[in-house]
């Protein structure tokens, strides 16, 4: 399982809170929905639970223990623009081996060619970097997938298509995903009804008053 | 990425884009060469006075013409530019050497560090360039040695400054926030994504900074607080020029000051060539 507990969080101590009191469990195999329209903490909820960022209060736990903080961290997060999330001066073929060397199986499933392989970044479209992106984390160590608005910016044929990969290597590995999306078709499309939370201004509010520690 | 589909003959004899920039690169690079090599190619010769050949202008003889003292002013010009590439090619490095050391400090150890080296910077921007450089030669009392230090003060902050841009920026990005979490150590970070940024920037930078030390130490020569008068340096000849120009003998100062504007443009112009080799956008087409 990986939990979360009473997390709250903010960037500064002077600034608003951006996450308040936010509780979450998920289990392996599940996809948990995590759904709210702009500015409300989405992404760095998904920040929180990956290890990017430390919670100012609150834990978060997987199986009962804390998240390592060196090595491969087993929860994963899928970032919205993919150009940012590969060094701009390395070759495709580095940048997909930089964590554990993917699977050819999830490679071939996502329609990486070889040929983009020597390819740099800039070479490359969005669709097809941010499939370079999912490819790097879809490996045996990966428990947890956090999708952040993984397929917010592709077209529909990418979007179906990167899912079915994902959705599969999660069912076939056990992997536990979540799905952070405003964007409530896709929602309803890859995880069940009840599996949904939906952020409002009370868990979340900007400028709710700070709590007494 | 070329723009014709049919390839000319002149297009295929300047090949792609990377091989121009090679060409460009190579060609500046010995060009420079050249010049720091004459004096020991061509001699001291030409530096003794010949009073039967004085205030020649530009012939085949003498391509530079001659001084008042009959002096080759070719050679004289080529020995001082030599002379001043060196200094400017030690007091660049040195500087480079400062502002990459300052630079990397600002930008990874954060906090008080990058105030005050931040604050010096803005301090050294602040002042007018050529008087800092006149007030630190005057300090450590002229000479080469004056020259070299004060060139090598007071180019490093624009340097600092982009390195320190370039250390926070590929350090507060998703990719290397990512890497930690694919389990790589901040060594290995640092060795494979901060590195390969880094050394673009510095190298660029150090290659743009000799042209500035090149004039600077002309400027320093020129007023007269540089390089001792004797010798050859060309802030010196260009000085000595001003004198004679009113005469007529427009090739001594003329002649000289397009070697060093030759000089500092090949400079310049590797400095580009090499920038956008480096650079994976522009390396490939």
């Amino acid at each position: 399982m990986l939990k979360a507990e009473g997390l709250w969080f903010r960037y500064g101590t002077h600034l608003p809170w951006v996450v308040r009191e936010q509780t979450l469990a998920t289990a392996p195999g599940d996809v948990l929905g995590l759904m709210a329209p702009s500015g409300y903490g989405k992404t760095t909820l998904g920040k929180l639970l990956a290890g990017y960022l430390i919670p100012s209060q609150g834990r978060i736990t997987l199986d009962a223990q804390p998240l390592p903080s060196r090595g491969y961290c087993p929860v994963q997060i899928v970032f919205q623009n993919p150009e940012l999330a590969v060094n701009p001066r390395w070759r495709i073929d580095r940048i997909l081996r930089e964590g554990h060397p993917p699977q050819l199986q999830y490679l071939d499933a996502l329609g990486i060619h070889s040929s983009w392989m020597s390819r740099y970044p800039h070479e490359l479209s969005g669709g097809e970097l941010q499939r370079i992106a999912i490819a790097r984390v879809l490996n045996r160590h990966t428990r947890y997938l956090i999708a952040d608005e993984m397929t917010a910016m592709l077209d529909a044929n990418t979007q179906a298509l990167i899912w079915q990969v994902v959705s599969a290597f999660a069912q076939q590995s056990g992997v536990g995903i979540i799905a952070i999306s405003h964007d409530q078709p896709l929602l309803n499309r890859i995880c069940q009804p009840q599996a949904m939370i939906r952020l409002n201004r009370d868990q979340s509010l900007k400028y709710a008053p700070k709590p007494t520690v | 990425m070329t723009t014709t589909l049919v390839s000319s003959p002149i297009s295929q004899f300047a090949g792609n884009r990377r091989r121009r920039t090679l060409w460009g690169i190579a060609l500046g690079a010995l060009c420079l060469l050249a010049i720091i090599l004459s004096p020991w190619v061509i001699g001291e010769g030409g530096l003794s006075p010949m009073l039967t050949q004085r205030n020649q202008p530009p012939s085949w003889a003498h391509a530079f013409g001659t001084d008042w003292l009959g002096r080759d002013m070719l050679s004289r010009s080529l020995h001082g530019m030599s002379l001043s590439l060196r200094i400017g090619l030690l007091a660049a490095s040195l500087s480079a050497l400062i502002g990459t050391g300052l630079g990397l400090a600002a930008g990874t150890l954060g906090g008080w560090v990058d105030a005050v080296i931040t604050w010096i910077v803005d301090v050294f921007f602040s002042l007018p360039h050529l008087v800092l450089l006149i007030l630190i030669a005057f300090a450590v009392g002229g000479g080469t040695k004056g020259v070299v230090i004060a060139v090598a003060l007071t180019h490093w902050t624009s340097l600092a400054r982009v390195i320190r841009a370039e250390v926070l920026q590929v350090n507060s990005s998703d990719y290397v926030q990512l890497s930690h979490r694919l389990g790589r150590s901040p060594l290995w970070i640092a060795r494979h994504h901060m590195v390969p940024h880094v050394i673009p920037q510095l190298l660029v930078g150090l290659i743009l900074l000799f042209p500035h030390a090149i004039l600077h130490e002309a400027a320093l020569s020129f007023i007269g607080i540089g390089l001792s008068p004797h010798i050859p340096a060309i802030g010196i000849i260009l000085a000595e020029s001003m004198r004679h120009l009113s005469t007529g003998y427009w090739w001594l100062g003329v002649m000289p000051g397009v070697l060093l504007l030759l000089s500092v443009k090949a400079f310049d112009w590797l400095g580009e060539n090499v920038r956008t080799l480096l650079d994976p956008k522009t390396s490939q087409g």
